[in-house]
């Protein structure tokens, strides 16, 4: 075989809903049998991707093929190779979690035997055959979001869109969600998800595309990312917030290789020098009467790679 | 292979049913499942015409004068109607929570004919409205109604009402993708409902309204049925009122289809 093909291919996509630019000219290349995260705050541009991406909307320009298949002119072709589950649990609350199942199997037009035997072999693999045949408004929250990403494999498609699959579940749900996609990847899917938490790209995903106003501001591998920012994060905690001013004072006036950055009673420094710049910070602090309250030093997280890139935080906007 | 393994699937090229009406018929028996786990969805839509017999039978009847018909005779027809008109909401009410619950959104990117779940969804309404129309009948039947005609006759008149509670499922099948909400989609019904039900010939003769609302009355598509069915079934002359009824159900049919199905592809 030749070197892993491009399973999915976006060049210019661009969308607008009324005023509102959608997608600003989004690129990206998503390599077969991977994970891709789509990082970005709501409203960035990461839904309307996957939509366009799954043929449910048409993009205004640009185009996108998913396994060599326009997803405009080709769109039924798309249809049979994608599965695509939401942030919603898109199934039918007052069907069982079976015949929510065997709907889709016919509707993907799946042999009739193929349709229940596929059907329980989902509930099987995702712990539900207790619940199968209870109507799905009686699961809870994890439950429903296992029902709904079986029903987006019932036609066992190579290409997986997942859209904030893990946003509301508690820390178990979540996790068995993880241990899914990775078992997908394994077996030889190509995964695409959105997510807003860092954590989530950081953990899944071989790459990631940071979104913000519907443009791609950053596609890289998640450990990349991270050092482009600096190897050390040094986070000084102060007793309030007037303290954490004076600090952030102190230190900015000392100047320095890394500018220190006030949030609440928090001042953070980003170094690719970290022990070095430990040793200054504390120096410029003790000289200048500040006593810290606090004292924490780590790896970048993704989330200050999206301050860095954007200017805000990832999960700013979540309340819209 | 695993559970999980994904495989690119190739369509059946031969099948015994075409591909959009298996979907259809998918679609339909997902709709006709949701009347029977939720039958408050029934009862509710039983008992409100139910209510409509027994009021206008003993309460109101008794001031309506009909000539030369008995008022049940006169009433039930119409009840038949009100009841086919009122049970298409829910088909509004039905696919606006299909938007809102995203299952619209699962629709669009399965391999199914995009049609599907809007003439399945108005089968299903066809399925209930058979239901509650045999119910109503049934009732009809218990106050004191009398067929004058055959049943042959009294058929073709039920039949008439479906195919027009059809056709407006389709206009609240636009009425429920523009909304997109099901509150909203049941708030708005009413006032498009009340007018074509109260201001028509379904209850009261159209000669005892005032003269500037006789001609509405008279030729709005709930009347032209109601009298249809009742020509029907009190051995009348029905021709010139199925005739509308038929232009009315092949105009709207022909507007609405297109507009629904348009909806539809920019209803997420």
């Amino acid at each position: 075989m030749s070197a892993p093909a491009a399973a999915i291919r976006v060049e210019g996509l661009r969308k607008r809903f009324g005023d509102v630019t959608a997608l600003d000219g989004i690129d990206l290349e998503v390599p077969s049998r991977t994970v891709f995260g789509l990082l970005g705050p709501n409203g960035a541009g990461k839904t309307t991707t996957i939509r366009v991406l799954s043929t449910i909307l048409e993009p205004d320009g640009g185009r996108a093929e998913v396994l060599g298949h326009d997803v405009v002119r080709d769109a039924k072709t798309v249809r049979r190779s994608i599965g695509l589950a939401g942030q919603y649990a898109a199934v039918d609350g007052n069907l069982t979690g079976r015949e929510n199942l065997r709907l889709i199997g016919k509707l993907v037009h799946l042999p009739r035997r193929e349709v229940v035997a596929r059907a329980a072999q989902l509930l099987e693999r995702f712990e539900l055959t207790d619940a199968a045949d209870r109507p799905v408004r009686t699961y809870s929250g994890g439950m429903r979001r296992r029902i709904d990403l079986a029903a987006a494999l019932v036609n066992r498609p190579p290409v997986l869109f997942l859209d904030e699959p893990t946003t509301g579940l508690d820390p178990h749900s979540r996790n068995e969600v993880w241990a899914m996609i990775g078992d997908l990847v394994a077996d030889g899917t190509t995964v695409v998800l959105t997510t807003q938490y860092l954590e989530e790209a950081d953990r899944l995903a071989e790459r990631v595309a940071v979104i913000d106003g519907g443009r791609v501001i950053a596609n890289d591998t998640p450990a990349a990312l991270k050092t482009r920012l600096g190897s050390t994060v040094i986070e000084i905690g102060l007793a309030d917030a007037a303290t954490a001013s004076r600090a952030h004072a102190v230190l900015a006036e000392a100047g320095g290789k890394a500018s220190p950055e006030l949030d609440g009673t928090i001042v953070r420094l980003t170094s690719h020098d970290g022990a070095r710049q430990l040793v200054d910070t504390l120096r410029t602090l003790d000289a200048g009467g500040v006593e810290p309250a606090t004292l924490t030093v780590r790896e970048p997280s993704l989330d200050d790679v999206f301050l860095a890139l954007t200017g805000h935080h990832a999960e700013q906007g979540e309340a819209a | 292979m695993t559970d999980l393994a994904p495989t690119l699937r190739v369509e059946p090229v031969r099948r015994l049913v075409p591909q959009g009406l298996s979907d259809t018929l998918a679609i339909a028996w997902r709709g006709l499942i949701t009347y029977r786990r939720v039958p408050q969805l029934l009862v509710f839509s039983t008992i409100q015409p139910v209510v409509f017999v027994l009021m206008f039978r003993y309460v109101f009847g008794g001031a309506i004068r009909v000539p030369g018909v008995d008022y049940v005779d006169y009433l039930m027809p119409g009840v038949f109607v009100q009841t086919s008109v009122f049970g298409a909401i829910a088909t509004a009410i039905g696919l606006a929570s299909d938007v809102q619950s995203g299952l619209l959104e699962r629709f669009l990117s399965l391999p199914m004919a995009r049609s599907a779940v809007l003439t399945g969804r108005t089968l299903a309404d066809v399925g209930r409205n058979v239901f509650v129309i045999v119910l109503m009948a049934a009732v009809g039947f218990a106050v004191g109604f009398h067929l004058h005609t055959n049943w042959g006759k009294f058929v073709v008149a039920m039949l008439l009402i479906l195919l027009f509670g059809y056709t407006l499922s389709w206009v609240f099948a636009t009425v429920g993708l523009l909304l997109k909400n099901p509150e909203a989609a049941q708030a708005a019904a009413f006032p498009i409902m009340a007018p074509l039900v109260f201001a028509s010939s379904a209850f009261v003769p159209v000669n005892s309204m005032p003269g500037w609302l006789q001609p509405f009355a008279l030729h709005q598509p709930v009347s032209v049925t109601a009298s249809a069915a009742r020509a029907l079934t009190l051995g009348t002359d029905a021709t010139s009122d199925l005739v509308q009824a038929l232009a009315w159900i092949a105009g709207i049919l022909l507007v609405f289809v297109p507009l629904s199905v348009w909806r539809y592809r920019r209803a997420v």
